[in-house]
């Protein structure tokens, strides 16, 4: 069952000289009720193409698509209104750094419950009892606590643990994961993850990995959009990871350290090779 | 241990006490600045005074003894007595309650409008933008005073019309404080995050964007203060504040103009009053400054 379907995505901004560049060229895929993985280095477009998604492209940005179907609404000529009535309740993102992505000055369990108090009409008690029950179900084991807790208060790997209770507090179809692991420390960003599968394959959502990192985005979904330069240049299970046939997949995958390494040199992208190929 | 030692616990054991201390940190650091604990004394009795007026003021502020005029500062007048017979120290005191009203309202009608209207302009940006920081600009650029006298001269004289010509003068400064804050922050990933819960435009300005602008607005308006009491003195003095017999402070001094060779304390006392109200509200607004930004604030 495809959840979203897009076609021929653009995203282009103004240059400062006068035309405009693209930074999503063109992309074309389908998701289900699954897990899928976007990877790329920076700048391939992997946060743009979330951004868009969302509808949060801010002007001068534009976005253009030839398709984009979520759920049976055509996210192409969608009104400011339908876009928030569709945000926070059927879809919605995760951001890298906790640090920046909770407001300061707004108690955690506030924050976590804006998003009742504009898509669902509930008494400030219901309210309440559902941001704890979310925080709950983000293994946070004192809820009645960390809900009246500053973001400054709490750690990284916590806050994006608020972070996701916020964005699945109303059980979207879709949730949309940027770099979610990325300012977390080693330790903890296996937690978060397992966390977020759990949440994912529980509630039967369908999820949008975009990391850099290869093997994380291997190990936790089942398939696998390579991008560069505002394209994708690869479709591939993730079990078959390793019979990628774009060059600069295979580039990806060879300068992966192993823990058998017999390498004296890690070898590096030979980008005027790519840049011919593309 | 005592409660000083239980304040300044460096491991505080429960979430009241770590608030607790961390707001006697600040009322010490503040009270170490001996100005602004002068300025805050002065506002103190400017209040006290305000609220107990009819009880402190030995003589009716508008009722006058046509037989004990222009006396001089005396026991039973520690003022003296204006060209109508009305004891002065009676109406410097009425008048504090005049001046705590202009300046609360001002304060209660400029802080807002300036607030939601920097904050508007820098979320929106753009033309929004352009337009609002056009027309606060256009207000920023003319004196104070001299707005407000048109303003009050259109509207005509009174002591509501002064406030509101007052208030219409004072905002434009609060609009460029809230626009930069806002500025910092328009693109931060929380405002992202906020907008991915499917939150608005008005939700996010109202509950996101203005409580983050707040502090930096409120030591603003805690220096502008003197401003505006300054402001309403002078349109009191003018004669297009508060109308008689209101015992407004300018509007004393303009009475006493006449009389200030002969019977200089007419026009000196309410003179005084503006003086010390103004010298305290910047005192004050400073030592908050000092004391309110991290930035300034000494490492001990």
């Amino acid at each position: 069952m495809t959840l979203l379907s897009v076609r021929d995505l653009r995203v282009s901004f103004p240059r400062p000289t006068g035309g405009r560049v693209e930074v999503v060229r063109g992309i074309t895929f389908d998701l289900g009720r699954e897990r899928l993985g976007i990877v790329g280095e920076s700048g391939s477009g992997k946060s743009m193409t979330g951004r868009a998604l969302m509808g949060l492209i801010a002007p001068p940005g534009r976005v253009a698509a030839a398709r984009m179907d979520f759920d049976g609404t055509d996210l192409t000529g969608l009104t400011p209104a339908g876009w928030r009535a569709l945000r926070g309740a059927r879809m919605s993102m995760v951001l890298q750094d906790p640090k920046f992505s909770l407001n300061p000055v707004m108690r955690v369990g506030d924050q976590i419950g804006e998003a009742l108090a504009f898509h669902a009409r509930l008494s400030a008690r219901n309210r309440r009892a559902r941001v704890l029950e979310t925080l709950a179900a983000v293994r946070i084991d004192d809820p009645e606590r960390v809900y009246r807790l500053y973001p400054h208060e709490i750690s990284g790997g916590m806050g994006q643990r608020v972070m996701i209770a916020m964005m699945v507090i109303l059980e979207p179809a879709l949730l949309i994961a940027d770099e979610p692991t990325s300012a977390l420390d080693v330790s903890v960003r296996e937690q978060v993850l397992e966390i977020m599968d759990d949440l994912v394959r529980r509630r039967g959502m369908g999820l949008m990995l975009i990391s850099h990192d290869l093997n994380m985005v291997a190990r936790w979904c089942d398939r696998i959009l390579v991008m560069f330069d505002g394209r994708v240049v690869e479709e591939i299970a993730a079990g078959r990871l390793h019979d990628a046939t774009h060059p600069y997949t295979r580039g990806l995958i060879a300068s992966l350290p192993r823990m058998d390494e017999t390498r004296a040199e890690l070898p590096v992208l030979d980008r005027a090779a790519l840049a011919r190929g593309a | 241990m005592t409660a000083r030692d239980w304040l300044l616990d460096e491991d505080p054991a429960t979430r009241a006490q770590a608030r607790a201390g961390q707001a006697y940190r600040l009322a010490t650091a503040l009270a170490g600045n001996a100005l602004a604990m002068v300025g805050l004394a002065i506002i103190l009795a400017l209040l006290v005074v305000a609220a107990f007026a009819p009880w402190l003021a030995p003589y009716s502020p508008v009722q006058g003894d046509l037989g004990a005029r222009l006396l001089p500062p005396s026991a039973a007048h520690w003022m003296g007595t204006d060209e109508l017979g009305r004891d002065i120290l009676s109406r410097v005191i009425h008048g504090a309650r005049i001046t705590l009203f202009i300046v609360l309202l001002v304060a209660v009608i400029a802080a807002p409008l300036g607030l939601i209207i920097g904050a508007v302009s820098g979320y929106f940006g753009g033309w929004t933008d352009r337009i609002l920081m056009g027309v606060t600009d256009i207000f920023l650029s003319m004196p104070r005073l001299i707005l407000a006298l048109a303003f009050v001269a259109a509207l005509g004289p009174g002591i509501e019309n002064a406030v509101i010509a007052i208030a219409i003068t004072a905002w434009p400064v609060y609009a460029r404080i809230a626009r930069a804050e806002t500025l910092t922050f328009r693109n931060a990933d929380f405002v992202a995050a906020i907008r991915m819960q499917g939150a608005g435009h008005a939700r996010v300005i109202g509950l996101h964007i203005v409580p983050l602008c707040l502090s930096s607005t409120i030591v603003r308006v805690t220096l502008d203060m003197a401003g505006i009491i300054l402001t309403a003195a002078g349109l009191g003095f003018l004669g297009l504040g508060a109308q008689p017999p209101l015992p407004e402070w300018g509007a004393m001094i303009s009475k006493g103009r006449a009389f200030i060779l002969d019977q200089w304390w007419v026009a000196t006392m309410p003179g005084f009053a503006i003086v010390i109200v103004s010298l305290g509200f910047c005192l004050f607004g400073d030592g908050l400054r000092d004391v309110l930004d991290p930035r300034q604030r000494a490492r001990g």
